[in-house]
């Protein structure tokens, strides 16, 4: 089947039908999962494995607070190697280098299904050539909780790494030793997973900020830790040194204040990546040269924005995950750095906090003429990120700005059409590059606004055509015709199927 | 075997080996190889042609670099090799 | 007429083919002290590579190596094209700058140039500091770059935060290039990551009468046109002074009290030849 948007769709999916469908339908929420167990603590991952009966065909899931540094989902996943459990449906919001066994267990058919919002690593590589012999359904961090509470992902045992929590099963992520901020990937989770273990290092008498509430737990697995606090930093998730980032940066920054957003009481947010958080620095710049205070940042939170909470620029932190450590300490004292689960972040149900943004700033693996955003694959295909909040602030803000080169060691990031579609493009406004920034032609409003703006304005099909004069054109990738993934937008239909990769495709 | 390298590793470089050889005979290696790899025979077949070189062992490693860089590191190789 | 000039090592393709992004004045490729002895020919036909596939609409300045380096012949042989506007020369002394006029000459002719290729001298001896008078008068000379970090070398003295070392070759240099009509060009600021160090030592250098400043690192360029750009309000008093003397032909006239005679009417002229040429008006 074809979407609106004519790309694949495989038998068994719904057809995206539009960025605003959802409207035309009802929240649907299933009951929440009480637990009636009283004696929850335990130390053993075996006698678990037990009690809980898991086997051949379970869904297990687990969150990316800790990112690259978590241990609890490779733990629990050799526990599933060891017993030569098969078939497992592994639902994990974002799955990282340090998770690369997971690729053995493809491989060897303990996990033949996978529900996930951000892939790195070996894992994409393995399930881009084929190996996953059932579905990949990357979805997106609003997305995943409404399929949770209408009962579409139906988890069987979610795996939920607590850095602090007592016996009763009462935890949250902002104290312990590895304290990695904010769970807000959990709590749907929590909510309405069949059985819920809290995996934790730190266990204490009582819990009293209680993110993740004792009621709905079955069982406290105590571990020697849960992983490394240091990991949650990556490159990523600071600010870049690059000039030409630096100057995309400046530019994107100028538009928006041109663009008449930059007023007391405005909200934003920046996606992870150097140039997107530079970009903050330069709006605090013109904030502070003007006297203006936002509202409120939301999304993944770093030292820049507490730093602006700090110093008063902004009212209000919306947090769902904390990207370094300043975060996690952040959440912990200040009263404004608010803590928010994903549904509320970004549930496109649930009046999400997306809606309210005034602006957001993304990155881009491709772009193409209609404005389409890939994050999820490379130009050659391989699976190597995912959505997260991508379509979900897309959508949310007034203006949503994409910052990139125009090519990165060659590769052009704009396109004809994009290997696959991300965010669809009727809720992309603008791409901000080292050569010149384009308006989408949708948005006549701005293109009237910026008719004589001093900031180079191009159409973006000759930011392409510059772009080629530069590289060259590529040559058309092609893939073998099995669809190895899906691409589920917010709404739970289709945007778009990834294709297994060729074999002589080369790294 | 005499043999002369020029160009580097870096991010939109290259490093290209040149040795003498009966046979003409190139290798490209690159991260692109899949968009770029015709493009990059193309340019280094018609360079050797402009210098009317029809027997050379040259390898290319690439990280991403633009014609007239992958043309510039191989007439230099060249000359080297000339030397 | 220019404000920044930004070095970039004539080696680096990555550099190369994102310099015109940074809406520097001129761009300098440098075949000299960025450059390995090794890597010269390779800096030399890369830049050469890079110019024939795309052509930089800003003025292109080539740093060759110097006259009695054995690179120096190459360097021209290759470089000298329509592709380049300007020929960097370090440690230059008058006698060179003409053995260098020459040979352009010679290069041009040969070549079929539509252009005459300009040629900036870079003031680094102290010797060349005490002759500077003479160095300006040389026709083909466009500006003079001072380089303080290998003057001091010379000078064998450090480099200090308040320059007071360079103070007297600064002050020379900046009236020797205009009272041959040319423009001084300030030597480059050495800490990248200290922008407000920056702005304070290019306006320190603009009050003596530098009209430019060169760039070592992209992040310094913007802050760099702003110093050396015409202000708002130097534009606007410019704007008013030209208004003024058209319709006052016949002599002096006044604006806001002040006499405004020639003297100011041609500095108006400078101003406003200044705010359009970097496309402030």
């Amino acid at each position: 089947m074809k979407n609106c948007l004519r790309r694949n769709v495989p038998p068994g999916f719904k057809p995206f039908l539009g960025t605003n469908e959802y409207k035309n339908h009802k929240r649907f929420i299933i009951d929440e999962v009480i637990s009636t167990n009283t004696s929850k603590v335990i130390s053993d991952i075996s006698k678990l494995f037990d009690l809980l009966k898991i086997t051949d065909g379970f869904t297990l899931s687990f969150h990316h607070h800790l990112r690259n540094g978590d241990e609890v989902m490779n733990m629990v996943l050799s526990e599933v190697k060891k017993r030569g459990i098969k078939n497992i449906t592994l639902a994990a919001t974002g799955i990282f280098a340090n998770n690369d066994m997971i690729a053995q267990l493809i491989i060897d058919g303990n996990i033949t299904n996978i529900y996930a919002n951000y892939i790195n690593g070996k894992t994409g590589k393995v399930i881009s050539e084929g190996y996953l012999q059932g579905n990949l359904i990357m979805q997106t961090h609003g997305g995943r909780p409404r399929s949770i509470e209408a009962g579409e992902l139906k988890i069987d045992v979610a795996f939920i790494a607590t850095s602090i929590a007592d016996k009763f099963g009462n935890g949250n992520g902002l104290l312990g030793k590895n304290a990695c901020g904010v769970l807000g990937y959990t709590i749907a989770d929590m909510l309405y997973a069949k059985k819920k273990v809290i995996v934790t290092d730190s266990l204490v008498e009582r819990v009293e900020y209680c993110q993740i509430e004792a009621k709905y737990i079955d069982y406290c697995l105590v571990v020697e830790s849960i992983g490394k606090q240091s990991g949650i930093v990556s490159g990523t998730t600071k600010i870049t040194k690059d000039p030409i980032g630096l100057k995309i940066a400046r530019d994107a920054a100028m538009f928006i204040e041109e663009a008449g957003l930059i007023n007391n009481g405005f909200s934003m947010q920046t996606g992870a990546g150097g140039t997107s958080l530079a970009v903050a620095s330069f709006v605090k710049d013109i904030m502070k040269n003007n006297n203006i205070k936002a509202s409120f940042a939301s999304g993944g939170i770093t030292s820049y924005f507490v730093s602006m909470l700090k110093e008063g620029l902004i009212n209000n932190l919306y947090d769902v995950q904390c990207f370094d450590l300043d975060a996690v300490a952040s959440a912990k004292i200040n009263e404004n750095h608010k803590i928010i689960s994903a549904s509320k972040y970004a549930n496109p149900f649930d009046n999400p906090i997306v809606n309210n943004l005034d602006f957001v700033i993304l990155g881009a693996t491709e772009i193409d003429l209609d404005f389409n955003v890939n994050v999820t694959t490379s130009s050659s295909g391989l699976i190597m990120g995912g959505s997260g909040g991508h379509s979900d602030t897309a959508h949310g803000a007034k203006l949503t700005i994409i910052v990139s080169p125009t090519m990165k060691a060659r590769t052009p990031i704009i396109k004809d059409k994009v290997t696959v579609i991300t965010t669809p493009g009727e809720d992309v406004d603008v791409l901000v590059t080292e050569r010149g920034i384009a308006i989408n032609p949708r948005r006549f409003d701005l293109i009237e606004q910026f008719k004589n703006s001093k900031l180079k304005i191009v159409s973006i099909k000759k930011l392409l055509e510059m772009t080629h004069k530069y590289t060259g054109i590529p040559k058309n990738v092609e893939f073998e015709k099995r669809v190895v993934g899906v691409v589920e937008y917010r709404d739970g239909s289709i945007i778009d199927s990834i294709f297994q990769v060729r074999n002589n495709y080369e790294l | 075997m005499k043999s002369a390298t020029c160009g580097s590793l870096e991010s939109n470089d290259c490093l290209i080996t040149v040795s003498e050889s009966d046979i003409l005979d190139i290798k490209i290696n690159s991260i692109v190889y899949d968009l770029f790899g015709d493009a990059i025979f193309k340019v280094v077949l018609e360079t050797l042609n402009q210098l009317g070189i029809n027997n050379l062992k040259v390898t290319v490693n690439d990280k991403g670099a633009l014609d007239y860089a992958i043309r510039a590191r191989l007439i230099t190789a060249i000359k080297r090799l000339e030397k | 007429m220019r404000r920044s000039l930004l070095f970039i090592p004539g080696n680096n393709p990555g550099m190369l083919q994102t310099a015109d992004v940074f809406e520097a004045d001129s761009i300098i490729i440098d075949l000299e002290d960025a450059i390995s002895l090794f890597d010269k020919d390779s800096a030399r036909n890369l830049t050469k590579s890079f110019l024939e596939s795309f052509p930089v609409q800003k003025e292109v300045i080539i740093r060759v190596n110097s006259i009695d380096s054995k690179y120096f012949t190459e360097d021209l042989d290759i470089i000298v094209t329509d592709k380049i506007d300007t020929i960097m020369l370090p440690k230059a002394m008058p006698e060179d700058i003409i053995k260098l006029d020459n040979l352009l000459s010679k290069i041009e002719k040969e070549k079929k140039l539509k252009k005459k290729i300009k040629v900036i001298p870079l003031v680094e001896l102290a010797k060349s500091v005490l002759v500077i008078e003479e160095i300006v008068k040389i026709p083909r000379v466009d500006g003079v770059l001072l380089g303080a970090e290998d003057l001091a070398s010379d000078m064998e003295v450090s480099r200090t935060n308040d320059s007071v070392e360079i103070l007297y070759p600064r002050a020379k240099v900046a009236l020797a290039c205009i009272a041959a009509k040319i423009e001084a060009i300030d030597t480059p600021f050495i800490s990248t990551l200290d922008i407000d160090g920056l702005i304070k030592d290019a306006n320190f250098a603009k009050s003596l009468g530098f009209k430019a400043k060169a760039c070592i690192h992209p992040n310094q360029v913007s802050y760099v046109n702003s110093v050396f750009s015409p202000s708002k309000e130097q534009i606007e008093f410019s704007l008013r002074v030209l208004e003024g003397s058209k319709s006052n032909i016949k002599g002096a006239f006044s604006i806001d009290g002040k006499m405004i005679d020639k003297p100011i009417i041609e500095r108006a002229e400078k101003i406003i030849s200044r705010a359009k040429r970097f496309g402030l008006l």
